[in-house]
Parts: C-alpha cells; structure tokens; sequence
C-alpha cells in the first residue's frame, strides 16, 4: 500500500496555522510524538472533491527555517525531509496572517525557495479588513509565483476553495526542483516588504481593539492585578464548577460497584473487580471534571493571546529567580500536569533556563495531586468558614498551592546560583493579536485532553491498582489478623515504614506509596483497595474512604502526607519526559533526589511541628 | 551607552512610552547569536519603524514594542542594542 499524499501546513506563531488545520481536517486528528524528540505530532485526515484522502501534519509555528528551539527545528527538518520517522511532505500549505504580511511573508518566501507544489492561505481577510487594510491576493499570486487562497480559518471560510487547490496540485504531475535555501533572513525581509507593500491596495489607520486591550491589560497597575484576578477565577472554579459533575461520576462508580457485587459470586473475583478495578480506577475518574476545567482555562487563555500577555507581565519577576517569562507558560501548565508543562519548555531558547524550567516544574501542583488533597483536606480540616465565601478548605487548598509555588521559585534561585549557574538568556516573544478562539478548537483541545487522561485510568492506573490488589490479596490472612499486615504488599510496605516512620507516614501510607510512582492518583486508589480489601464485603468501599482516614491517621499524620506530596517527585512519566527533554539520566536522577530530599524534610518538618502543637494524637 | 550612535539616535530602550522612531542602526554584535537572530526574525532592520508600547510593570522591563504590523516583547538590556531616531509628531 503506497502511503497516502502527506501535506504539510507551516507558517509563523499566530498565523492562525492551527485553526486552519482543525478547519480542514476536524476533530479526527492523532497526538502522537516525532521519535527522539518531544515534540508533538498533530496529523489528520482530509477528503479531497473526489474521495482522495490526503494525510495532514500541522507543522509547529515558526519564523523561519533557521530554528531557535526544537520546535523549530522540527519544522525545518520535516520540510527538508530529514525528520526521523517523517516522510518529506508532498505538498505545502503556507499560512499567513493577512494583517502581518510584512513579517509572514519572510518566511513564505523561504518555505516556497524549497520548490515543494507550495499554496499559500491568505488567513484572517477578516481581522485585517476590520483593522482597514485591503489587499489584493491577486498581486501575491503574481509575485510569489503560487496559488493564494483567501481563508478566514475559524469561519471555514476558504477551506473549499483550497482543497480544491490542493486537489488540482496533487493531480499535477509535480516537476519542480528541490532548491537549496540560499537568500539571507534580511535580504529576505526587504523582499518581503516589498510584495506587502505592492499588495496592499489601501490602508485607512483604525485604533485596533488589541491596542485598547493591552493599554489596560498591560498597564503597570491594572496588568498584575488583572492577572492575579483571572488566576484566582481559574482555581475557584477547579473546584466550584466540579463539585456537580464528580456527584455525578461518584454515583455512577458506587452503582457500578454494586452492580458487580450482585453479579459476581463472593471471592476472589469480587474481590478483584470491586475492590481493585472498580474502587481504585473510581477513586481516580472522579476528578476528571476538575481536570477538564483546568485545561479549559489553559486552553482560552492560550487560544485568545492573554498567556503572553502573562508572560509579558511576569517576565521581570521570574527574571528575579533566573527564569525568563517564557517559564511562565510552562509553569501555569504544570498546574494541569507536568508532562505538556515540560514539554511546553522547549519554546525556551536558552539551555540553561530550559533546564531550570524543566527541573522545577513538578513543583506546580498538578492536577494528579489534587485528588489527594481533595481526600485529605475532606477528611481532615474542618468546613469552617472564615469569611464570606472563604472556608478553611479553600485556605489550606491555596496554601498547599503557593507552598508548590514558592519551593518552586526558590529551588530556581538555588539552581541558578549552584549547578545551572550562568546568565541567563533573554526574553523575546510575539504578542499576538487578540482573538476568541473558536469554541471548536477549544472543545477539541479538551477532548484530546480528556481522552489521554481516560487512556491513562485504563492502563497505568488500572494496571497499578491490579497489582497492588493481587500484592495486598496474597497470602489471605487468617483468623484475627488484618489483611493489610500479613501480605506481600504489607511487607513492602513494611520496608517503606523503616525509612518514612520518622516523618510521621504510617503503614496505610507506606503501602501507597511505591505504587503511587506510577501516578500521584494512585495513592487516593492505592490506600481506597487497602481499606476495601481489609473490609470485604462493605459494597460502596470508596465512600468509606474519608471515615476510614480520620479513623486510622492523626492530623499530624495527614499534614505530613500533604507536605510530601508538595514535593515528592511521585510520577514515572514526569521522571520519563525529563529524561527525554534532557537527553539522559543525569537530570532526571538529580530532579528526583532533589525533590525527595525536600519532600522528606518539609513532610517532616511539618509532623514534628505539629506533633509539638499537640496535633499527633 | 551612546557612544555608537549618532547625535539624534538613541538607544531604543531611552524611547519614551508611545512614541515611534525609525531604526538608524542595530549593533547585532554585542547581541547572542540566537538574539540577534530572533531580532531579526521579528523585522528589526535599519529603517524599519518602530514603537514603543508598553514597559512591564516590574522595573520598567521587558518592553513592547511595535514593529512593522506586529508587537514584540523583549528586554531592555537588548532593546539598547537597537538605535533609533525618534520621529517629530
């Protein structure tokens, strides 16, 4: 079978490039990685006019096929056809943002130098006539020797016309020549400005809407108040817009769980899938709204241009602590996970601040610690309301937060003036106009989002817990004795308590630990299968969860927990795509001592503290 | 800080907030290469019109500054590597 035509869609960031290729290709797209490198791969399929599918790769932005990070060079490679585990496109579609062609066209020019059957999208007529600039596409056509297509991307507007561009060009029996790049980024430019001129037919100077956005959303004063604000939005509504749909979901795991018990017999079996599957893969999915909610907020402030402005904001700041503002970004995705939060780093030129982003960034509370907070503080810390629409939960739920924050900052400072010491690079960014995303490519991100987040409950955290049940299942205890002492995985755990007693963890939670490595969520359905599996035949064990804790663990005991999972590097993944990025083990290894080290003293620090403040009992 | 510059030209870091000026000369020397290439990615060329926007709320840095039809943020220590002459309004 011959592979299908591959199309390659590349142009500058914020030409709309995206938005475009959601347009063309719906929401069937693949999130796969190029090999070697971290960098993700987004491909689709296209049915041109007469029923040819055509493959599509959405190439990463950029602004010219000189790279400056590995996205970039990522996009140079596959255009070049030296990209490991990608075949040279066939064709090219080149997106420019119709009120920026002095710039976009730069890069246009070098993309059609290469001689691949090329057609440019002239994206975004609308935006650049609203901001009075009227162009000519015909002018382009002429001087840039291609096809151009107006398109509004996130209307569809145009998308017909250039499939059926693409149609024409992929019938044509291709005989261009493959041309070495030669000209020079500033001949280039000159020549660019040059057809941008030429094609602007007239230009009647408005006051863009984005220049009175950032007057107040860039103003010295309003900028990192209105930040601070939005952020806070953000996080109450993790948890206040979540509460609905995880009744929902814990309804639907206690009766699936019931179900099973009728229908199993009592043994072994029940026990796997009740106790085991059920409680523990249940206990995890529960969280999936906040998850989605999370990413939500990610996603609109990515999608609308606000994030830079955030970075733009923040930059001085994380200056301070040796990072450039462009950690900004990566850090606040942390907040969602580590994984795309370290890969979102590889848009930091200099090596130095990468590394340092890289190496703290498991510091911003992810979303897989919240389950465990969630359980911990429900359990423990009183609803006491301490103002108006201010509860105690919240408070110590925000704290956990900014303890996650500042161990961040501060390990930064620490690493910079220690082993990553040096200057740091600089801090240049694009501000891009804003725009509203279109509610699609926002739907398809949290999809995309949701479906990896399932993927994961199914296998790591589904596989983890059928361990652990079938290690705390064996041998069966006998009379008078308890289940979570005599089996294997009590022994373990045993050995895990020698080293975490001091810091105040019981056996409960030196059970849930080691599994808790293949996810922090784990350890919410790790210690949920030890309950169940020490309680057989209580159906709806999960529930009993919170009585459970406050039954067997002081408060002491549970504040440590939570210290340790501030810092605790507990998530094979985060330590893989560490490895990846680093091209190695050295900093992976030294990201996971570091952080165990700090999460041994502060869980510490704080059981001893509060066992002195009379909290041990 | 001048010394490269001519009289009229100032560092582009010395711009007052909302005032434009056109590029008379970038000093890509005393830029990284990855800088100077990024500059120069974003339009910065001699001649080449520019204005200042907005300064970061924290020690007056970065700066945003409008080039040709887009806007770019970057730091005041590689803004003065680009001189400029303000234009009369």
């Amino acid at each position: 079978m011959t592979p299908l035509p591959l199309v390659a869609v590349a142009g500058n960031p914020n030409a709309g490039k995206s938005a475009l290729f959601n347009a063309l290709t719906g929401a069937r797209q693949k999130v796969g990685n190029y090999p070697g490198v971290t960098v993700e791969r987004h491909s689709g399929r296209l049915t041109l006019a007469d029923g040819r599918p055509v493959e599509m790769v959405d190439l990463p932005g950029s602004y010219s096929l000189e790279p400056a990070s590995p996205d970039e060079a990522v996009t140079r490679d596959v255009l070049l056809g030296r990209q490991q585990g990608e075949r040279q496109p066939d064709a090219l579609i080149v997106v420019l943002d119709a009120s920026n062609l002095d710039n976009h066209l730069r890069f246009c020019l070098q993309l059609i130098e290469l001689g691949l059957p090329t057609i440019v999208a002239l994206n975004m007529v609308d935006l650049a006539k609203r901001d009075g600039l009227e162009l000519d596409a015909s002018v382009l056509e002429r001087e840039l020797g291609v096809p151009v297509i107006e398109t509004v991307a996130v209307r569809k507007r145009g998308t017909s016309e250039l499939s059926q561009a693409l149609d024409d060009m992929l019938s044509a029996p291709f005989c261009g020549v493959h041309k070495p790049v030669k000209s020079d980024l500033i001949h280039l430019q000159r020549r660019a400005r040059e057809i941008s001129a030429a094609a602007v037919v007239s230009e009647t100077p408005v006051r863009r809407w984005t220049h009175r956005l950032d007057a107040v959303l860039l103003h010295p004063v309003f900028g990192p108040l209105i930040l601070a604000a939005i952020m806070f939005v953000m996080f109450q509504a993790v948890f206040a817009w979540s509460e609905t749909p995880k009744g929902w979901i814990q309804g639907g795991v206690d009766w699936l769980a019931v179900q099973a018990s009728m229908v199993l017999p009592a043994g072994l079996l029940r026990s796997l899938v009740v106790d085991g599957a059920i409680a523990g893969v249940g206990a995890v999915v529960t969280f999936l709204p906040q998850i989605l909610i999370l990413f939500f907020f990610i996603l609109l402030l990515e999608g609308t241009g606000y994030m830079v402005r955030a970075a733009f904001l923040m930059d001085r700041l994380m200056h301070g602590v040796g990072l450039s503002g462009r950690a900004f970004i990566p850090l606040l995705s942390s907040f969602a996970c580590a994984v795309p939060g370290i890969m979102a780093t590889r848009t930091i030129d200099d090596p130095k601040d990468r590394l340092t982003t890289i190496l703290v960034a498991p510091l911003m509370t992810c979303s897989a610690r919240l389950p465990v907070y969630t359980l911990i503080i429900a359990a423990f810390i009183p609803n006491t309301r301490l103002a108006w629409g201010v509860g105690l939960q919240g408070v110590v739920m925000l704290g956990l937060y900014l303890s996650g924050i500042f161990g961040a900052l501060l390990a930064a400072l620490v690493l910079r003036r220690g082993v990553l010491k040096g200057s740091g690079g600089g801090f240049m960014m694009e501000l891009p106009k804003y725009q509203w995303p279109p509610l699609k490519d926002v739907v398809i991100g949290i999809l995309t989002r949701a479906q990896i987040f399932l993927k994961r409950a199914g296998t790591i955290i589904l596989g983890t817990t059928i361990i652990l049940w079938a290690l705390a299942s064996v041998p069966q205890a006998g009379p008078g004795q308890k289940q979570s002492d005599v089996s294997i995985a009590g022994k373990i755990g045993r050995g895990i308590e020698t080293v975490v007693r001091p810091i105040g963890f019981n056996h409960d939670i030196s059970m849930a630990l080691l599994p808790a490595m293949a996810a922090r969520e784990v350890a919410v359905s790790a210690i949920a299968t030890v309950y169940s599996i020490d309680s057989p035949g209580e159906a709806g064990g999960a529930s009993k969860l919170t009585q459970n804790l406050q039954h067997r663990w002081s408060l002491a005991t549970a504040l440590a927990f939570l210290a340790w999972f501030v810092f605790a590097p507990q998530c094979i993944s985060t330590i893989a795509v560490t490895r990846r990025e680093t091209n190695g083990w050295k900093w992976p290894l030294f990201m996971v001592t570091y952080l165990f080290a700090l999460a041994y003293l502060a869980a510490g620090a704080t059981y001893w503290i509060s066992v002195a403040a009379g909290l041990g009992g | 800080m001048n010394a490269p510059f001519h009289s009229d030209v100032i560092g582009l870091d010395r711009l007052p907030v909302g005032t434009r000026a056109r590029v008379a000369s970038v000093d890509w020397g005393s830029l990284g290469a990855g800088e100077a290439n990024r500059l120069r990615q974003f339009g910065f060329d001699e001649g080449v019109t520019v204005e200042l926007l907005h300064l970061g709320p924290f020690g007056r840095d970065p700066l945003a500054i409008r080039v040709g039809r887009m806007t770019v943020a970057i730091r005041r220590k590689h803004a003065g590597a680009v001189g400029v002459t303000p234009i009369e309004q």
